[in-house]
């Protein structure tokens, strides 16, 4: 045990003096989630836009009102013709033009239809539909209103709630996954460089002609990394939770445990890499080409796997990451206990059980 | 095997696939003994090496270090001895303090041993205005010294060291061969690898190999008598070209 706490105290040592590699390791998780929450994100507020009342009518006003009590809309300005709206778009100030007709609430009441028209500045597509959409719910929305009280004919009014993440913030999806791509980062990469240097600078081999066992240097290696990944994933959950409001609605230890599996198998993975690297820039290639890549693409973090041709879909089952994923949103996101995920649990433990005994042969294998 | 044989080996093989790095090698080396392992590169020394170390299995024959057998106690074997590689295997990250305490600690010192250990050494090698700075701060010379100094630092009963002075001036490594006598007279085996012929004069018995095979073992004095010839060199010519 003395030997082994040496061992470890070498270990933060290399660490602890390697500053630059821990400002990149700290710096790195919080700089990501603070731009993706902060920059990235699929929602609009307070976009822009012009409205041209022609009616000037109760309605016309009740509608404007509830258009811009929402938050998505801010007033620019009141046109007072069509002239105008060219003008005004090509200021670049606003984003969608909501045009009242004439007799707007007359037609309402009357013909039981009145027409609204919104022209929308296309030139980002992604912005002009989403504010579309807003408007097109909004009416709807006062439509609903309006139609109380009357019972002229069936109609179904469907009516849609995002779950487990209301708003749709981009934020709750990039945390998960964020703590994903770290965990991979400091266990997988740093172990695998970590023991590669060992083999480099040739300590290996007079370690492994000491009285320690090779599984004592291999824990005696990752246990400091394994601490250092809980920190930096407590550090993201953290700001999550405090600056985005990430919730954990799970059990926190669940998610603990979930997470030290996942470590584990990542870890291995570092480990079967640096029985094959023989240098620490071999080790950095495979960890970022090999590991870090697949992981980011494949395993759901950006681009949604629903969406790949079936041929990939299939390749990402073969992903940890993919799995460790799905758990973490399900525990923090939906608070799911263990009856909901035993079944990724059990391909990442799996994974984990596989990887380690792989590993370990390996690392025999070149001894003998 | 008498009391005073501390590595024996007989019939000693290692083959990878179908190469066979070391060939059916036997001796003995004496307590207290600096036995050299001479070769040119890819003789098979550093090979041979290994599995008295515990680092390599061999294929057939036998083989013991300090009593215990090499295939079945390895693990009492590295109780026993030290290395030392090609690389000096120094962290360059840490302290020369620092390094003495983690090799002294994964050879299980107690706390007070490794601080006497501290002192002895940092004192010996002059070494007391460097004990709190980074080994890259240090000259080659002294890392040299210091990797054998730390390989002894649990008094092993044998240390082993491949190809020791590799890269350092001719009075840099007169002074460690200085250490590795001071070993010697404390009653430490030393079982050094090398290819400086004239390393060779320093040591109290050779072996020589060639392409796996010891092809002469005795003193310098002896070899050299019974190749007539006056340096370890022509020694070494006349075995690499017989072949």
């Amino acid at each position: 045990m003395k030997r082994f706490i040496a061992f470890v105290k070498k270990e933060v040592y290399h660490i602890t003096r390697d500053f630059r590699t821990m400002l990149i390791l700290f710096g790195m998780p919080v700089a990501q989630i603070l731009l993706f929450g902060f920059a990235i994100t699929n929602e609009i507020r307070d976009a822009n836009i012009a409205i041209l009342d022609n009616a000037k009518d109760h309605v016309s006003e009740k509608l404007t009102h509830k258009l811009l009590s929402t938050g998505y809309f801010k007033l620019d300005s009141y046109l007072q013709s069509t002239d105008e709206m060219e003008s005004t778009f090509k200021k670049g100030k606003i984003k969608m033009v909501i045009i009242f007709n004439k007799q707007f609430g007359e037609d309402l009441t009357k013909r039981h239809s009145a027409d609204l028209q919104i022209i929308a500045d296309a030139s980002d597509p992604n912005t002009a539909n989403t504010l579309i959409n807003y408007v097109q719910s909004i009416v709807r929305d006062f439509v609903v209103d309006l139609n109380r009280g009357f019972t002229a004919g069936v109609r179904i009014e469907p009516e849609i709630r995002f779950r487990y993440n209301q708003n749709l913030k981009g934020v709750f999806l990039f945390v998960p996954g964020l703590i994903t791509i770290i965990l991979m980062l400091v266990t997988a990469m740093m172990t695998s460089i970590s023991l590669t240097r060992e083999k480099e600078l040739g300590t290996m081999e007079v370690l492994l002609a000491s009285p320690m066992k090779p599984i004592q240097i291999i824990i005696a290696k990752v246990l400091p990394y394994i601490f250092l990944a809980f920190l930096i994933s407590m550090i993201v959950l953290l700001l999550g939770y405090f600056v985005f409001g990430v919730p954990i609605k799970g059990s926190l230890a669940l998610l603990l445990f979930e997470l030290l599996l996942f470590v584990l198998t990542t870890l291995s993975l570092g480990i079967l890499i640096s029985t094959v690297a023989k240098t620490q820039l071999v080790a950095l290639m495979m960890s970022v080409m090999g590991l870090l890549l697949p992981t980011i693409i494949l395993s759901g973090f950006i681009f949604p796997i629903e969406n790949m041709p079936m041929i990939l879909q299939w390749i990402s089952n073969i992903i940890p990451a993919k799995w460790f994923i799905i758990i973490v949103k399900d525990i923090m996101l939906k608070g799911s206990g263990i009856e909901m995920v035993w079944k990724e649990t059990l391909i990442i433990a799996g994974f984990a059980f596989g990887f380690i005994m792989l590993s370990i042969r390996k690392f025999n294998v070149r001894l003998g | 095997m008498n009391a005073e044989t501390v590595i024996s080996s007989r019939n000693l093989t290692k083959k990878f696939g179908s190469f066979t790095a070391v060939d059916n090698i036997s001796f003995e080396v004496q307590r207290g003994e600096i036995f050299g392992f001479l070769g040119a590169n890819g003789a098979g020394k550093t090979t041979a090496m290994k599995m008295f170390c515990g680092l390599l299995q061999p294929t057939s024959g036998t083989g013991f270090v300090a009593g215990y057998d090499i295939y079945k106690e390895s693990e009492k074997i590295k109780q026993r001895i030290g290395y030392m590689s090609q690389k000096f295997s120094l962290y360059e990250d840490l302290t020369v303090n620092e390094n003495i305490q983690f090799y002294a600690g994964i050879y299980g010192l107690d706390r007070k041993r490794i601080q006497r250990k501290q002192e002895e050494l940092t004192e010996k090698l002059q070494l007391g205005e460097y004990r709190n700075k980074l080994i890259s701060a240090l000259p080659l010379g002294w890392k040299q010294k210091l990797a054998f100094s730390v390989a002894v630092v649990h008094d092993p009963d044998i240390v082993f060291l491949d190809e020791p002075t590799g890269g350092v001036d001719p009075v840099t490594r007169r002074q460690f061969w200085d250490l590795i006598y001071e070993s010697a007279d404390a009653g430490v085996t030393v079982f050094v690898t090398t290819h400086y012929m004239d390393e060779a004069e320093y040591c109290n018995r050779i072996s020589m190999m060639v392409d796996g095979r010891i092809e002469a073992i005795g003193s310098t004095d002896l070899l050299k008598e019974k190749y007539k010839v006056n340096s370890m060199n022509e020694v070494f010519l006349i075995l690499a070209r017989n072949y």
